[in-house]
């Protein structure tokens, strides 16, 4: 008995796909901007050690480092309502890849900010620069460069990792799936185009992240790379 | 109506958990094996076993481990076979891991200085004698502290077979918390335990790092 492929009863369902990826994609938009915004601002906690603030930080990296995404997803969804924090399943998804994005990215940007050598610091007191300025021109911006290929494949896992969103029925990609496969039971099919997409998101994702990273991160060319 | 008293709710955990690090230990040696295979291709000079093991590299490190254990799941059994969620999580991961630890060991194998190469060449040796005697050992010093830093991802990675119905410390936690209706007990000490497991390696992961870095 062999099995016959059919695609075309998974591709009639093409829209939902579509939408579904939408989902997907703006789900990691959201998350990846408030992600790496809070792993900024950990990272500056942790590195230059603000006293309560370094040591919340840290346990929190810790934590959520340490355990998985789908816990964390059915924590805030299904526990915290026990506790009168009531959300939806779009909240939940958002909330939970901010955190988790959050703490990896915490660890990846502290990375960046302790290979700015002192001498770059110094130079930049040198020039007049007030603290807050040195900080951003300085210290961030030849951080997040030295560091973006790494956001980038994290945020690319985040997006990889939104899959299980579909287990609190947010309605992303793999929920579409999910629907289409109990339709037409043709589960391969639905599952491997689906696949496909993905894998086609996170090489958008990567194309993206490039060109943020030439043109935005890196605006001014530096000369005389620290550290080198 | 039974009562479920909070001893209750840990036995279950504790054979969820039991399933957890099996699967993970499995997944991770197996995986191991294979993902030693995948590198040797990767690095081999025949273009045909590179690209190959570069598009599965790219294959399972660009698509979601829920939708490789779906695919698995459902492909499996078009081919008649009978899969049960065991087999899937196993395989699943197993194929997952390998991806990733080929990655980091090809990070590792060319890190090896061409010198080292070229020296062991001139000495005559042929390339299973260069790899055996020269590069793999200097690799593996190099490669063991990312890879215990990865056994995290795979612990983790294990949550995921829950949702194919596989019956580890996420899917007792599910259950329990269905049956108690009280998931913010249950998620917390589900989340307790994956810590348990992961965050000793974490550490263990980062003390290898600076022991390493030391000496190099």
């Amino acid at each position: 008995m062999a099995y016959e492929f059919d695609f075309a009863a998974t591709l009639e369902y093409s829209d939902l796909l579509l939408k579904g990826a939408g989902f997907t994609l703006a789900l990691t938009a959201v998350g990846s901007v408030l992600g790496i915004g809070l792993g900024i601002a950990c990272a500056v906690c942790r590195a230059w050690g603000i006293r309560p603030f370094n040591w919340i930080a840290t346990v929190y990296v810790e934590v959520i480092r340490n355990t998985p995404f789908l816990v964390q997803l059915f924590f805030i969804f299904f526990g915290l309502p026990q506790m009168g924090v009531r959300m939806s399943e779009w909240e939940a998804a958002v909330l939970a890849m901010v955190i988790n994005l959050g703490a990896y990215s915490t660890e990846i940007v502290r990375a960046g900010i302790q290979a700015t050598t002192r001498g770059q610091i110094e130079a930049g007191e040198s020039l007049a620069l007030n603290r807050f300025q040195i900080f951003r021109h300085v210290v961030l911006r030849p951080s997040l460069q030295r560091v973006w290929p790494a956001l980038s494949s994290q945020v690319i896992i985040v997006m990889l990792g939104s899959a299980v969103c579909s287990q609190i029925a947010t309605e992303e990609l793999t929920f579409a799936a999910n629907f289409i496969q109990s339709r037409n039971f043709r589960a391969f099919e639905t599952y491997a185009i689906t696949t496909v997409i993905y894998f086609l998101m996170a090489l958008g994702i990567r194309q993206i992240f490039n060109l943020l990273g030439r043109y935005v991160i890196a605006r001014r060319p530096i000369t005389g790379r620290a550290g080198a | 109506m039974t009562e479920f008293t909070l001893l209750d709710m840990l036995r279950g955990l504790w054979s969820g958990l039991q399933w957890t690090v099996l699967l993970s230990l499995l997944a991770f040696v197996l995986g191991g094996i294979v993902g030693l295979l995948v590198l040797f291709a990767r690095i081999s000079s025949h273009w045909l076993l590179r690209s190959l093991s570069k598009g599965y590299i790219e294959l399972f490190q660009g698509t979601p481990l829920l939708m490789q254990l779906f695919m698995l799941f459902f492909g499996i059994s078009l081919l008649g076979l009978d899969v049960s969620p065991w087999v899937a999580a196993a395989l699943g991961l197993t194929l997952f891991t390998s991806a990733f630890l080929a990655e980091i060991w090809r990070g590792c194998v060319e890190s090896i200085p061409r010198g080292q190469w070229e020296a062991s060449g001139s000495l005559a040796f042929s390339y299973g004698e260069q790899m055996r005697h020269v590069i793999l050992p200097q690799a593996l010093r190099i490669a063991i502290p990312p890879t215990v830093g990865f056994s995290v991802q795979v612990v983790k990675g294990t949550a995921v077979a829950s949702i194919i119905g596989f019956a580890e410390l996420t899917k007792t936690g599910t259950m329990i918390a269905n049956a108690t209706f009280d998931p913010f007990v249950v998620y917390g000490l589900v989340a307790l335990g994956y810590f348990a497991l992961c965050w000793p390696l974490s550490l263990f992961a980062r003390r290898l790092e600076g022991a390493f870095h030391v000496t190099r």
